[in-house]
């Protein structure tokens, strides 16, 4: 490991370690109730006994989040693409998208539920749909709109077709912004699968096993589901990250 | 044939302060192999008649013809290449794949493109970054790419607005007599938009001196110094006085203010 990135690495793991020290302390010395604060070694203990229960509901959480993702991302592409072509469709779309950007989830996830059924999963990835979109199609749009004159003068003076315009300048253009979007987006999909869990169906995910466990006292196991929820935010966070970067350097 | 035909072009743009003419009854011929300037005050149309030619715009009335056709056809079939101000290279692309952009959209296979970039690469002397991105370059050298990248089709005719406009002295005066050891090797037909009286002298067969309001040609300037142009040309004599006689067509009267906003670069 060389030194700038021990610099980089070290001192936030210590300051993590720190902090949990410094938590386990507080709990033992202050006798603080496992229903206000379980202590760090409590929820720890609890993630080895619940591991098996722990990854089978990050998966389902984590498909949930992953299918909206994916379906709100390239909704909000295609959707973006047209609008910066066509200016009916952009007038068309704008009041739109500001009304589902206004979309409260947790009232969307109740109705949304009804009208799915309980045993289904697609309430839950509508929603995530739905969250996914607007910041993916607002930045989408911004960046393909960054065309410089020029560029698209040298376009038309290559006779280019549209397509080829959009496909060598304005996609190119735009991926920094897609993939701003895309940073924002994954941590709000993972977010926004764990609450449509909160308003029953299915018991298969984070979200829901977070709530049965904090109604059944069950404190340590409650924050060891939260632990798997943070996990679940940073894989997804880190991989668009990680994809925004390749994609930057291949295009 | 011509390379470039304009008769009685008009152009006109609605603007929000009212119709404002831009080009006003201009005609003018560039034969085949010939390094026409166009010079004058901003305003005077000489951006305009270019995009015109290019059919980035289209004529209000009158006609341009390029090799015959018209200026729509001439671009459909490729038949100019053409450098801006800016030199407008793509960030993301290498300076080869900048260079291949146009062959790449009309759809020549790879090998082909990549021996035609560095063949080109060769020619503006950038041969130690083919594979640098724009960001890596300093303006001449982007300048240079967007140069390679217009004669990357071997056009028989080539459009430049003001493509050293934003370069310094020093610079400016290398890619000159980079461009008419250029254009002496492909013997391409040049269209050269500028503000500057010395940069016109050096490179043209004939200077066209615009005046504003309505844009004008108000004069054609023949300067005959030869094939041979090199640096010493700069110090002669003739070089002297065909740069008096294009700024006095400038000018025009004295006491007239027409050649305002020309730099004597």
């Amino acid at each position: 490991m060389n030194s700038t990135l021990r610099l980089r690495v070290v001192p936030p793991i210590a300051l993590g370690v720190v902090a949990l020290v410094a938590w386990q302390v507080l709990v033992v010395a202050a006798d603080i109730q496992p229903y206000l604060l379980p202590a760090p070694s409590a929820i720890a203990a609890q993630l080895i006994v619940i591991a098996p229960a722990l990854w089978s509901a990050m998966l389902a959480t984590g498909l949930n989040a992953l299918v909206g993702l994916v379906a709100g991302t390239v909704l909000a592409i295609v959707l973006a693409i047209t609008a910066s072509r066509i200016r009916f469709i952009d007038q068309l779309l704008a009041p739109i998208i500001a009304a589902i950007a206004v979309v409260p989830i947790v009232a969307l996830a109740p109705v949304l539920t009804n009208m799915f059924g309980a045993t289904s999963e697609t309430p839950r990835r509508v929603i995530v749909t739905i969250v996914v979109f607007v910041p993916v199609f607002v930045n989408t749009l911004r960046g393909l709109r960054q065309v410089q004159p020029v560029q698209r003068d040298l376009l038309r003076s290559y006779a280019a077709s549209r397509w080829q315009l959009t496909t060598t300048v304005t996609l190119p253009g735009a991926l920094p912004y897609i993939f701003t979007g895309l940073n924002i987006a994954s941590s709000l999909a993972v977010i926004s699968a764990i609450v449509s869990e909160y308003f029953g169906g299915l018991q298969n995910g984070l979200g829901s096993r977070i709530t049965s466990a904090a109604a059944n006292s069950a404190y340590p196991r409650a924050w060891a589901y939260v632990f798997g929820a943070i996990i679940l935010g940073l894989v997804f966070y880190s991989a668009t990250l990680a994809l925004g970067r390749l994609a930057s350097r291949r295009r | 044939m011509s390379a470039v035909v304009a008769t009685g072009v008009v152009k006109t743009f609605q603007t929000g302060s009212g119709l404002i003419t831009a080009l006003d009854d201009v005609s003018l011929t560039v034969e085949r192999g010939e390094f026409v300037s166009l010079i004058g005050p901003s305003g005077c149309g000489k951006s305009t008649l270019l995009r015109l030619i290019a059919d980035l715009d289209v004529v209000t009335s009158g006609s341009v013809e390029v090799f015959g056709k018209s200026a729509r056809q001439a671009r459909l079939d490729q038949d100019y290449g053409i450098a801006f101000q800016t030199a407008g290279l793509l960030p993301w692309r290498s300076v080869t794949a900048n260079i291949e952009l146009p062959l790449q959209l009309h759809g020549v296979d790879g090998p082909a493109r990549r021996a035609r970039a560095s063949e080109l690469i060769e020619l503006v002397g950038l041969g130690e970054f083919a594979t640098s991105f724009p960001e890596q370059l300093s303006g001449g050298m982007q300048q240079r790419v967007a140069i390679a990248r217009s004669l990357a089709e071997r056009p028989e005719l080539l459009l430049m607005d003001e493509p050293f406009g934003a370069l310094d002295e020093m610079t400016r005066e290398r890619m000159q007599s980079e461009l008419v050891r250029i254009c002496a090797e492909t013997g391409a037909a040049v269209i050269f938009v500028t503000h500057s009286i010395p940069e016109a002298v050096f490179l043209s067969d004939r200077v066209v001196v615009m005046s504003p309001r309505p844009g004008r040609i108000r004069d054609i300037i023949t300067v005959a110094l030869g094939d041979a142009r090199g640096e010493s040309l700069r110090e002669e004599t003739s070089f002297f006085t065909s740069v008096t006689r294009v700024r006095e067509a400038l000018h025009g009267a004295p006491g007239s203010d027409v050649g305002r906003g020309l730099d004597a670069r």
